[in-house]
């Protein structure tokens, strides 16, 4: 695993309705902990905790630009997130398209004459 | 492509949907009889499911048991809730990796689509950690395999 993402961590990080919208908020771009913390109605302090659990799952960073510390999304973080969920989706579908045979091939027990056009 | 889809929603759910080109009943009966789930409900290539009961009833059990001929094979168990045959199976479950998960909540739909079925598997989790536990690292134990074959054709 690369760049410090942890999957398990990732996933906790996004249990939190609060956290997911803080990412939705980064997703428009760059936001310090007071821009963050406006719309939630919550204190500093308290966002910066739900940022340091995203900071720790990989999901999001921080650079100093002079006395502030904007926050930002981890983009290979956040895909690989994508990337997990697309892999358990592939795997199902295996599953699902072995079945799709199974149910095709109950389908015609009997000899079909002619398929339908 | 894809005909599956699977979300999250809200902290503890997964929600999964699937359409299959057989009427619900079809598609009730491949998910309870064991003969017809032993054909399909497999994950990777090289992995059979040499042991499956599935009582299918309010109350029933069901148990499935993997191996992939290597020396791996991992199980679930389950109980089967509510029966409306042939559109909604509610269980729990529960898989054993050796050590049991918390407990699946289930509740799988089968509602006619045209002349195939829309499947709807709305899984609930007893908490947000449990179902990132799952997410990240539970639910594709068995399919390891899979995704190593994956990772290759992609």
């Amino acid at each position: 695993m690369q760049n410090g993402l942890n999957l398990d961590a990732a996933f906790s990080a996004l249990a939190d309705p609060t956290r997911r919208a803080i990412l939705a908020r980064l997703a428009t771009g760059e936001a310090t902990v007071m821009e963050l913390a406006t719309p939630f109605e919550m204190t500093q302090p308290a966002i910066s905790q739900h940022l340091k659990v995203l900071e720790d799952a990989g999901l999001v960073t921080s650079r100093v630009d002079g006395t502030k510390r904007p926050r930002r999304l981890v983009k290979p973080g956040i895909e690989a997130i994508d990337q997990w969920l697309e892999m358990l989706r592939k795997a199902l579908e295996t599953n699902y398209e072995r079945l799709d045979a199974v149910l095709a091939s109950m389908k015609k027990p009997r000899k079909e004459g002619g398929q339908k056009a | 492509m894809s005909k599956l889809t699977l979300q999250t929603e809200g902290d503890t759910h997964i929600v999964v949907t699937r359409r299959f080109a057989a009427p619900p009943k079809a598609v009730y009966r491949a998910h309870t009889d064991p003969e017809q789930i032993q054909k399909w409900l497999l994950g990777p290539e090289g992995w059979t499911m040499p042991l499956c009961i599935s009582e299918a009833k309010p109350g029933g059990k069901f148990r499935y048991e993997w191996i992939n001929g290597k020396g791996q094979g991992f199980y679930i168990t389950g109980e089967y809730l509510e029966l409306q045959p042939f559109n909604r199976i509610v269980h729990v479950e529960r898989m054993y990796l050796p050590d049991p998960t918390p407990d699946n909540h289930v509740e799988t739909m089968f509602d006619a689509d045209g002349e195939g079925t829309l499947m709807t598997i709305r899984m609930t989790l007893p908490d947000a950690q449990t179902r990132a536990a799952m997410l990240a690292t539970g639910m594709e134990r068995g399919m390891e395999a899979s995704y190593v074959r994956l990772e290759g054709m992609i």
